[in-house]
């Protein structure tokens, strides 16, 4: 027989009596490992959303509210599309693109749709060299090697949110309204009672963009009859450092406007996870101190009905130190025990639910496992501490009174 | 082997204080086999704790082969007990988790020895005590007599030189008693130091020296005869 006999032996005699400190402790780590779990993924899919935007900036109408950046555009007010040029023009540093919007509700086939109204590139770069303007130049010192890059196809339009060549009969398709209608290159639709050709279809962007239909500006602005007006100009900066500065030139620069970075929208989806996170230490307070409480309590009533054994094991000549142990050892193994089952519960309950309410892919995070463990374990030992203590400062007569 | 030196021992209960040991100064010797007989409440158990080095007394001191037990640590005092103490109790305190084999390992286990060595050693003391066949059941599948038994071999485990033993007959049936009595002669016999707390005259009688003891204080040495009217 070795120590962990006796500690071994004694769980399997009585394995209700830690029932409670191993459920506390396990459901503890249970749900925080889930929690860890899906905020990590969260945060990870938001942060290679910004870093997807990249340093972009809103100018938007005074009165719009912004809960979702996607639907940004998405408002009925607008602001006068002249801002765009003075944009243009004003020789902002680092300011690397401008995609002006104007989306409007319209039916193709039969199907509700957004029109999304958008100005190709090139007609920029017309303007430019018409007006020998010196248009988008890089900030000093701006770190990215490529400013301004005349990359074409529609891919330009997920990776930049602007497209190089469009003209004023074409229809761009989002990829799901594509598979929905089952239209395709050089089909012709009807848009707003006017005829337009699809010059090509969006590749997927997992974004709402795959819902729209996009044409050119002026001749959404035309069909809808609503002027030379915009609902949202996207401004691409270069690099991250020009969005703050850009934000207090284009306050002064288009006064009635509110402008906005992107990664302040995405922070309210930032702080959503902040929150969760800060729910998560309040959480990991509230059930450290639960399943400590619980591995304590058990540990006391273990100590308590083990009273006479334990005077018998000193009045033979157990230690203080090896009574203590016998304590300290099942709590350890009732720790460990509880960290691993709770961070497979915890995996368990993230890995499908997670994914199912959230629709982001949650996969296992082995290092979790480690402090699932390890931190189950510190806060069972620490729990049971106090109660070991006082078993091995039990009076050895116990043994002798009766039962 | 034990020197008591005006040792006293008061339970401190709230605001009163009960005097289980009044001031006793005493001498036991080598080989020796002492019964301590007395009323309930006498003090005899508190006592026995004392000698065993498991009650720190009120006052005096407890003198162990030239050691004063009670200036020792908690834990020199449990290795002690360990190297050269034996107990026997009247409720036996096996571990009920364990087996009658198991038990008996237990001090085997405390002092170090390797499992081989505790398996044969712990089956050896079982054959003696006769339960050589009994030695992988629990202390609830044995009857009273066998599980005293169990805990006489537990207590040789360590080969003590001192067996401290409080009514070990307590709870046994005359048949077993006078079994377990074998047992202790046998110890007397090869030369331990046996100290008995008892009721029963009948033990008294088999050791070879009684001390009486009335409401806390050890009386006179009883003769042989009175000792038998007790
Ligand atoms: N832990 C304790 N706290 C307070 N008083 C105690 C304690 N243990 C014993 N006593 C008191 O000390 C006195 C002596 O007790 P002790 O157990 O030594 O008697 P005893 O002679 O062994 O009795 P019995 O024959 O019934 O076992 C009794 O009056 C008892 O009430
Ligand atoms: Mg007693």
């Amino acid at each position: 027989m070795n120590f962990f006999t006796l500690v071994w032996k004694e769980i399997r005699e009585r394995p209700t009596a830690m029932l409670t400190g191993l459920m506390t402790i396990t459901l503890g780590v249970a749900a925080l490992v889930a929690i860890r779990n899906v905020t990590f993924f969260s945060e990870r899919a938001v942060a290679k959303e910004l870093e997807a935007l990249g340093a972009n900036v809103l100018v938007l109408p005074k009165g719009v509210t912004l809960q979702d950046y996607y639907s940004a555009d998405l408002h009925g007010q607008t602001i006068p599309e002249q801002f765009v040029q003075q944009l243009a023009f004003s020789n902002l540093e680092g300011v690397e693109n401008l995609a002006p919007k104007l989306c409007v509700p319209a039916r193709l086939n039969e199907r509700g749709v957004i029109l999304t109204g958008i100005l190709p590139q090139s007609e920029f770069q017309a303007k430019a060299a018409w007006q020998s303007a010196n248009l988008f130049s890089k900030h000093k010192g701006c770190k990215k090697a490529r400013c301004v890059t005349d990359e074409g196809g529609t891919n330009s339009l997920a990776t930049k949110r602007t497209v190089q060549e469009l003209y004023k009969h074409e229809a761009l398709l989002g990829s799901d309204i594509a598979a929905a209608t089952g239209l395709k290159e050089g089909d012709k639709v009807s848009l707003l009672g006017e005829t337009l050709v699809v010059s090509a279809v969006l590749p997927t962007m997992g974004t709402v963009d795959d819902g729209r239909v996009f044409a050119h500006l002026h001749t959404v602005q035309r069909l809808a009859k609503l002027g030379e007006v915009v609902n949202c100009i996207e401004i691409m900066g270069c690099c991250e450092d020009v969005a703050q500065g850009l934000l207090t030139q284009l306050g002064d620069l288009l006064p009635g406007t509110k402008v906005v970075t992107i990664a302040q929208v995405v922070q309210t989806q930032v702080s959503i996870n902040r929150m969760m996170q800060r729910l998560s230490w309040l959480f990991l307070a509230i059930l450290v101190a639960m399943a400590g409480a619980g591995i304590a309590n058990s540990t006391i009533a273990n100590v308590r009905e083990r009273r006479r054994e334990i005077g018998t094991l000193m009045a033979i000549g157990a230690s203080p130190r090896f009574v203590s142990r016998l304590f300290l050892c099942k709590s350890v193994l009732f720790g460990s025990l509880g960290g691993l089952v709770g961070y497979l519960l915890g995996t368990g309950i993230a890995t499908t639910l997670g994914s199912q309410w959230s629709g982001m892919s949650v996969t296992p995070l082995p290092m979790l496992a480690v402090f699932a463990i390890c931190g189950a374990t510190l806060v069972s030992t620490a729990a049971s501490w106090w109660p070991a203590r006082s078993a091995s400062r039990l009076d050895p007569c116990v043994c002798f009174q009766d039962s | 082997m034990f020197h008591l030196e005006s040792v006293s021992k008061q339970y401190q209960q709230g605001d009163n204080t009960v005097s289980a040991l009044d001031s006793t100064t005493l001498d036991i010797q080598r080989g020796e086999f002492i019964a301590i007989v007395g009323p309930s409440g006498s003090g005899k158990s508190t006592m026995l704790t004392l000698l065993g080095g498991m009650l720190a007394p009120t006052a005096g001191k407890v003198w162990f082969g030239g050691q004063s037990l009670y200036d020792l640590t908690v834990t020199e005092r449990a290795e002690l007990r360990r190297l050269k103490m034996g107990f026997v109790f009247q409720t036996f305190n096996l571990i009920p988790y364990l087996t009658a084999l198991e038990n008996v390992e237990v001090p085997l286990l405390l002092r170090g020895d390797s499992k081989s060595n505790q398996r044969k050693r712990g089956l050896e003391l079982l054959d003696q005590v006769g339960l050589g066949d009994r030695a992988h059941h629990k202390p609830s599948q044995l009857s009273t007599g066998q599980q005293q038994r169990v805990a006489l071999a537990r207590t040789l485990a360590n080969d003590p030189c001192v067996i401290l033993a409080d009514e070990p007959t307590g709870n046994l049936d005359p048949e077993m008693r006078d079994q377990v009595l074998a047992f202790f002669d046998e110890f007397h016999r090869s030369g331990k130091t046996i100290v008995v707390v008892t009721h029963d005259p009948e033990v008294a009688l088999r050791a070879a020296r009684r001390l009486q003891m009335t409401a806390s204080c050890v009386g006179a040495e009883l003769p042989h005869r009175l000792a038998k009217a007790a």
